[in-house]
This record gives structure tokens, sequence and C-alpha cells, in this order.
């Protein structure tokens, strides 16, 4: 096959992909595993623990 | 086992510290090499330090150990955190740890030594290649081990963008580094001409947007929202942002490479994909920033976060100025100039940096179970460090366009106007400048260093429980 056409069919394939990921992403079903997913980082308790502050804190 | 119940913060700990103590050291370098352009006697006649050793020295140093550290200590991180579960592979990941040190001290000793491949951004010599390629492969099988065993379903967006940075900085090192060793310091790239140059700039190229903009874009979609205490602004904007960027910042390396050897079609072409990545590149940073909306007000309180919202700002100016300068007949005046130095600066300085210390002023704290000590502290280095990044940037802006303009001024005779020591003479007012900003930058990260210091001073490291899986499913 020649290899400019390889090429050619490689770019379509490509954006077809990226579009169909812009498609997939905005599509209403993705919406609530979406917000899921953008909680995950507070999925869990990652305070400071409490009353072990450094003694000679001064400042703000 | 009672050590799966926890996360391995040992590791993390390890790689957080030397970010500062490296950030220190290749920000020092950084100045005084400044200063060696603006005084030359700096040099002190001594050949390790001259310009042309300490440049690359500088280099390696501020991206590969003090962003590589950051980049690790985060990654290794958040994929904990956002897995729920311990990292994979104990040993190898201390392994990467002192590998990751055994790779910078042997840089440190061999550039100087005047070692070099003298591939910009590639300069170590070829044991030290093969060892990153070791370390690096390392680091691929523990975080991806690590999702590979996570007990969260989803794998989160940060862990998107560290994955790529890994896999791809994994092709890029060991294609650009194929040499035919000749002896144990010295070896012959394994490419030819202007082939070797489109390698090495796509390496190059890709360097700066894997290793330096989507690792630390890793960090910025967990840090910010964590910081900010709210979820990222659109989570369907950050699946579009990683596709579209993957798919377009592999190809934008022949901006390199214009007006050279190259053929015109492949300049034509990295400089349309540079044009086109101004929209991924946009689309992450208004995802950033807007992650902020209905809590602005924290940014009057909050300079951690007020840190973390500059650096974004700092990465939309630079990946706007840089398409710009991508443009060929832009190029023309811009390449071989300061300007470039001060792009890059605005980037490394701005956005890189600035991420990374963000990213340690709410990394430490829970690392050890103390409070930051010092919130003062970090709005003295908030400051400092943005005072020095401008006075930089923009030193270096009338000094590059100074000299492209000066390099490209004819008589009417057709006769250069020009010596080009005369535009040497030209940059010295600017070179000072550039070296005083260079100096409030370091000078903010003593700062940051003395605080974090204060902050870990006989403190018991920290443990991280990992949560039970229940909700996880």
């Amino acid at each position: 096959m020649d290899y400019s056409l390889i090429q050619t069919i490689w770019t379509v394939v490509v954006m077809v992909l990226f579009f169909g990921i812009v498609i997939w992403a905005w599509s209403g079903k993705r919406k609530e595993r979406f917000e899921e997913a953008a909680n995950i980082p507070f999925a869990e308790d990652d305070m400071i623990p409490v009353n072990k502050k450094p003694e000679e804190k001064t400042h703000g | 086992m009672a050590d799966q119940q926890t996360y391995n913060y040992t590791v993390v700990r390890q790689f957080s510290i030397m970010t500062v103590i490296w950030g220190i050291v290749g920000m020092a370098v950084g100045v005084l090499i400044a200063a060696q352009l603006a005084w030359p006697v700096l040099n002190f006649d001594i050949a390790w330090l001259t310009f042309g050793r300490l440049r690359p020295l500088h280099t390696n140093a501020v991206i590969f150990a003090f962003g590589g550290c950051a980049l690790f200590a985060t990654s290794y991180y958040v994929v904990q955190r956002t897995c729920h579960v311990r990292l994979a592979f104990g040993p190898l990941a201390a392994f990467t740890f002192w590998g990751w040190q055994l790779i910078i001290l042997l840089a440190a000793i061999s550039l100087p030594l005047g070692f070099t491949q003298g591939k910009e951004y590639a300069e170590l010599v070829w044991p030290i290649d093969v060892l990153i390629a070791l370390v690096w492969v390392s680091y691929a099988v523990v975080f991806f081990g690590t999702i590979m065993k996570r007990r969260v379903r989803h794998i989160y967006v940060a862990n998107w963008f560290f994955g790529a940075f890994i896999l791809t900085v994994a092709i890029l090192h060991i294609f650009n580094s194929a040499a035919v060793p000749v002896s144990m310091m010295h070896s012959y790239s394994a490419y030819a001409g202007v082939q070797d140059a489109m390698i090495q700039w796509w390496y190059g190229h890709n360097a700066v947007g894997f290793f330096l903009t989507a690792g630390f874009l890793g960090m910025m979609y967990y840090f910010v929202p964590k910081q900010a205490g709210r979820p990222v602004y659109s989570y369907r904007l950050s699946v579009v942002h990683f596709w579209a960027l993957i798919f377009t910042y592999i190809w934008a390396g022949p901006h390199h490479l214009h007006y050279t050897a190259l053929p015109d079609w492949a300049q034509s072409l990295g400089m349309i994909m540079s044009l086109i990545l101004l929209a991924p590149s946009w689309g992450g940073m208004i995802n950033g920033i807007m992650t902020l909306s209905g809590a602005w007000e924290k940014l009057r309180t909050d300079p951690v976060l007020r840190l973390l919202v500059v650096s974004i700002s700092f990465y939309g100016m630079s990946t706007f100025e840089g398409p710009m300068m991508a443009i060929k007949t832009v190029n023309a005046l811009s390449h071989y100039t300061d300007w470039t130095i001060g792009h890059v600066h605005s980037g490394a300085l701005g956005w890189v940096a600035l991420i990374s210390m963000g990213s340690l002023y709410y990394l430490v704290p829970r690392l050890f179970g103390r409070e930051l000590y010092s919130l003062k502290l970090v709005e003295v280095h908030f400051w400092t460090a943005t005072i020095g990044i401008v006075l930089y940037i923009a030193s270096m802006w009338v000094a590059g366009i100074m000299q492209g303009l000066m390099w490209r001024a004819t008589n009417a005779d057709g006769t250069l106007t020009y010596s080009f020591v005369e535009s040497v003479q030209a940059m010295h007012p600017y070179y000072i400048v550039r070296f005083l900003g260079g100096g409030f930058f370091l000078f903010g990260t003593l700062v940051m260093a003395w605080n974090l210091w204060k902050t870990i001073k006989g403190a018991e490291p920290a443990v991280g429980a990992i949560p039970e899986p229940a909700a996880a499913h």
C-alpha cells in the first residue's frame, strides 16, 4: 500500500477517534459517573491531624 | 498484613524533601550562571565553573532533579490516595528513589567535568542513560502496578496525566538516547544529520510536553481541587483536555528546527500542530482556574491556593506565547535570542516550580502530621517568587526582541548594521535584571525551605490509613 495513503487513513482514524471521545464525554449518560469521578479526591478524610502544631509557632 | 492498611508515605516523604534540596541547588546554579553572563569574570577561569558546563548542570538539576523529585513525590501520593491502595512493589519504589538520587549525583559530577552527549536536556553520557532507563521502567511498574490493584473503579484524571507522562518519557528517553558507545564516557548517536536533529527535538519538545506539562497537570488536577475544597470545574473537559493534549503535543517538535535543513513541510507541520496546541492548553488552564468559581474569596485568605492559581495563570501565558513563537515568521525573529530563554522560564518558574511548591505546601503537613509553620512566610515566598518571575521574563522579552532586531538590521548597501558583539554589549543591563529576578526567586525558595523545615522539625512521620473499601466499589 502507498505510504501516503496509510498516512491519510491514519489521520482520518485519529480524527474520528478524537471527535468520538468528545461526543462520548459530553453525552448525558456520563454526567453522573463523571460527577462521582470528580469527587474521588474527596472520598476520604486527609485533614492534617490536629493538636500536633509545632510548639514555637508564632506567625499567622 | 498490617502494612497493607496504610499508604506508603516513606517514599513520598523522601522525594518531597529532595525536591526542596535539589530546587535550591538547581536554582542557585541558575543564579550563578545568570551572574556569569552579566559579569563573565565570575567563572574564575576554572574550567568546571564555565558557563558551557554549568548551564546543562542547571537545566538538568531544575528539570530532572527538582521537577523529577516533585513528580515522583506527587504521583506516588496521588495514585495511592485516589486508588485507595498502598503503593505496589515497595522495594522497587525505594529503588526508584535511590536510583534517581544516584543519577542526579552522577550528573552533578559528570557535567562540570565536561562529559556530555551534546543533546539539549539529554546531555548525560550513555552509562547514566542506561541507569535512567532502568529507574524509569521501575517507576512505570510501580505506578501502573498500583493502578492495577486499585480499589476505586474509576481511574481519577490526575493519574491519567501522570501515567501518560511516565509512559511517554520512557519512550522518548529510550529512543533519543539510542547510541553506539565507543568508550565508557563517549558514544555516537544512532541517528545521523537532520534525522538526529528531528529525533532530538521530538524528544526535547515532548520533555516539555510530557515531563514539564502532563505530569504537572496531574498535580493540578489533584492539589488544586483539594486546596480549594471543591471538585474540578468540569470532569468531561478534563477527559477531552487529556486526549487533545496527547494527540497534539507529540507533533510540535519541528518548531525547534525552523529554517534549518529539516524539510519545509515538516517545519510547517510543527508550526500548525503548535498552534492547535493552544486549544487543549487553554482548555486545561480554564478547567484549573474555574475550579475556584464560587470560592474566589479563598484567594484572599489562602496563600497556598494563590500560589497554585498563579501557576496556572503562568501556564496559560506561556502556552499562549509558545504557539506564537512557533509561527515561522515570529520564530525568524525570536529563535536563538533570549526571548526563548524568557519563554522557557515563564513556564519553568511560573508554572512548573510554583505548582510544585504549592503542592509541597499541601503535602508536607500531611506527611508529617503538622500544620504549616507559617502562612505569613508562604505569603513572603509568593510575592518574592512572583516579582522574580516578572523581572526575569520582562527583561528577557526586551533583550530577546532587541537581539533579534539587531541581528537582522541591514544598511542600505546590504551590510549588517551591527556586529554580533555589539548585540552582546546591548544585553548587559537586561542580564543584570535577569540575575536580580533569579535572585528573588531563589530567595523565595529558601524561605519555603525554612518554613517547611520548621514545620517538620521534630515531627513524627504521619501514618496514612487506607479507608475501608465499602464505598469504593
